[in-house]
């Protein structure tokens, strides 16, 4: 027990100068401007902030709609356990997005005229009234838990009769907004690199951020189970892991049929800084995780699952950010590389995630039900589970014990 | 006067001396300095090829269909009746996409600023409203820029190719590209080798997305029916799921009942 709370202490400690460096560089950039404090520039418009705050942040959002649509529209009800958790990253990422954004935004005071200035012609106008939409959505879809917690039963009523149109809706709008991203880049066919730029790029976005937002879920089941000393829900996560080698085995298929299909194929095997990363984005990011997961020994370990979404995930952050960085690299010739304050505001931005998922699922039942062996403790008042366990004590065995 | 209009600059009669550079910078009040590069206090610039032997003048193209304007969410971008690409602050968020998506990358950003905005050339869209033509072309003395109707410039460019084709590429640049320009080059010297983007597509490039974006209410209306049809079918099931397992219950508990007597039977039931 002592030596974990050292360790938490250490990563507090960790987080909070992450926060801190973060914030500095946030005051910096906004009083000296995005001139002096990226290395953002004419030929180089968009960075870091767009390639990973926005670009990864939606997309590892994912989980949300999938296991949202799968619980309440493909009506798998023993999936339930993960829902909360992955409202919750789905939630506190698009919440991430929108501060990226205002960092990112030239004029980030003007960021509503979003509502009365339209343009449907813009693919960045469909974005932006995804992340709106679907933002709102998601506070919707999370609010359950903070009503549960607070005692709300009649607004939980009013949200329980709206639950189902409202998770289509999200469906629609994640699906919209994935593949959005995608078709952000459709109109620059002559500055990218061939290995990134096609035209089906909405549609490979779509398919890649079902196996990153998938594997976020076993990515940050895993590190819940070791935070809050709570039993992982292996054979759930073994059933999503299959999914994701599917959808691995679907993207690398269609990736590479497009590839063949633009005459694109032969710029793999030349030595390039380029066909380098393509080569490491797909068969550390994709290829690997697929065979890994395709054996039943890893799927059935906590520690291969998290090792194979571990890959996917990383294969996916590249991806995203070869299409919105790299790709782009080969045309003004000129090499981008963030400066230290587009770092530390980015590093902060995911360590607040991080630090908001551990506080909210400490302080309300984002993992209230989460195991099918604690049956019993549905019967209990919430009160009790969330009042009745000190903070650092671990939360089951304290559940347990009416039994 | 709603015609659109158009510039035709002959890089074989520009010698390079740079007086559209100084008379944009006086009507722009933007500062006068030599520069190489297009940025936010240049409008235009004067590139040297070929040994310094051949100048092409660096401007917004002010595209017939153009992408900045179909790529700006809050509509900041504007193409006037006259050519012009016009460009709002006042409505502009600060997101790039129009830096990003300008196939000339053209836009340039006041990156020192901290109300930052997009800067380019206007095509002197007051003056050519008043009648007048653009600074650029009033300076020139040497005829290589040329202001006027857009149509009449492309018969002038034909006919220029076809007076002294040994002069010049058999090409105007501009006449299609991305959808074709209001700004337009005749060259001596093939375009890929002055620095122009070669490969673009002659189809306007804000149909490059729009192909995908036209099919969102379509999509939107499909997926909402296959969504909630899904949820009825599957709700369904679990519904039919629960009512067997229920008449199951019932059964078993009868039979428990007939077996035990009415006694026992209440022991039966809770399990």
């Amino acid at each position: 027990m002592k030596k974990t709370t050292s360790g938490l202490a250490v990563w507090k400690i960790l987080a909070g100068s992450f926060l801190l460096l973060g914030l500095v560089a946030a005051i910096d950039r906004y009083s000296r401007g995005l001139g002096a404090t990226t290395n953002l520039s004419d030929t180089f418009p968009w960075g870091l902030w767009i390639g990973f705050d926005i670009l990864v942040g939606v997309g590892l959002a994912a989980g949300g709609f999938i296991v949202a649509g799968t619980v309440h529209i493909l009506n798998l009800e023993r999936f339930k356990p993960i829902l909360r958790p992955s409202i919750l990253t789905a939630f506190l990422g698009y919440l991430l997005v929108i501060a990226g954004l205002m960092v990112d935004l030239g004029r980030p005071w003007a960021i509503w005229h979003a509502l009365i200035y339209w343009n449907p012609r813009s693919v960045m106008f469909e974005v932006a009234w995804c992340v709106m939409l679907y933002t709102t959505v998601l506070a919707l879809e999370f609010s359950p838990v903070v009503f549960e917690r607070f005692k709300l039963r009649r607004a939980q009523r009013i949200i329980k009769s709206i639950a189902i149109p409202l998770v289509a809706v999200g469906v629609l709008l994640s699906t919209l907004h994935q593949s959005s991203l995608g078709s952000l880049f459709l109109i620059i066919p002559g500055r990218m690199n061939p290995l990134w730029y096609s035209n089906i790029l909405p549609f490979l976005f779509i398919i890649s951020c079902v196996a990153a937002g998938l594997s976020m879920i076993i990515f940050e089941s895993y590190l819940s189970s070791r935070v809050f000393k709570k039993e992982i829900e292996l054979p759930l996560l073994s059933d999503i892991s299959r999914v994701i080698a599917v959808v691995l085995a679907l993207y690398f298929t269609v990736r590479v049929q497009d590839l063949i299909s633009r005459d694109a194929l032969q710029l793999v095997f030349q030595p390039t800084y380029q066909s380098v990363l393509f080569l490491g984005e797909m068969l550390v990011g994709v290829v690997l995780p697929f065979f890994l997961l395709l054996s039943k020994r890893m799927r059935a370990s906590k520690t291969g699952l998290f090792y194979s979404s571990l890959f996917v995930i990383l294969g996916f952050v590249a991806h995203r950010i070869n299409t919105a960085i790299t790709s782009m690299e080969q045309w003004p010739n000129k090499v981008y590389v963030p400066s230290w304050q587009e770092l530390a505001i980015t590093i902060a931005l995911v360590t607040a995630g991080f630090a908001t998922f551990g506080i909210m699922a400490r302080y309300f039942p984002v993992f209230a039900t989460e195991s099918p062996s604690n049956e019993k403790r549905k019967s209990l008042r919430f009160e009790q589970v969330v009042f009745e366990t000190s903070p650092s004590d671990s939360a089951v065995p304290a559940i347990g014990k009416p039994e | 006067m709603n015609t659109p209009m158009g510039l035709l600059i002959d890089i074989t009669k520009c010698v390079g001396c740079g007086e559209c550079m100084r008379a944009c910078a006086d009507a722009n009040g933007l500062p006068q300095e030599e520069a190489k590069q297009l940025s936010a206090e240049h409008y235009t610039v004067l590139q040297a090829y070929h040994n310094d032997e051949v100048f092409v003048r660096r401007m917004c193209m002010h595209c017939v269909d153009p992408t900045c304007v179909s790529a700006c969410l809050v509509g900041a971008f504007s193409k006037t009746s006259q050519g012009a690409v016009l460009y709002d602050a006042d409505k502009c968020i600060g997101c790039r996409y129009c830096m990003q998506a300008c196939p000339f990358q053209v836009p340039r950003y006041e990156w020192s600023s901290l109300i930052p905005r997009v800067q380019k050339c206007r095509m002197c869209a007051e003056r050519v409203a008043n009648g007048g033509v653009t600074a650029c072309t009033e300076a020139c003395p040497t005829g290589a820029t040329m202001f006027g109707v857009r149509d009449e410039l492309i018969h002038e460019g034909r006919r220029r190719i076809q007076e002294a084709p040994e002069e010049y590429v058999d090409h105007i640049y501009g006449l299609t590209e991305a959808g074709g320009t209001s700004v337009m080059y005749l060259s001596g010297i093939p375009f890929e080798e002055l620095g122009f983007p070669k490969d673009l597509p002659t189809e306007p490039i804000p149909q490059l997305s729009w192909r995908v974006l036209s099919q969102i209410p379509k999509y939107s209306v499909a997926a909402t029916v296959l969504l909630m049809g899904i949820h009825w079918i599957t709700a369904r099931r679990v519904e039919v799921a629960r009512f067997e397992a229920e008449e199951e219950r019932l059964r078993l508990q009868e039979k428990i009942h007939e077996r035990h007597g009415n006694n026992t039977g209440k022991g039966g039931e809770s399990r």
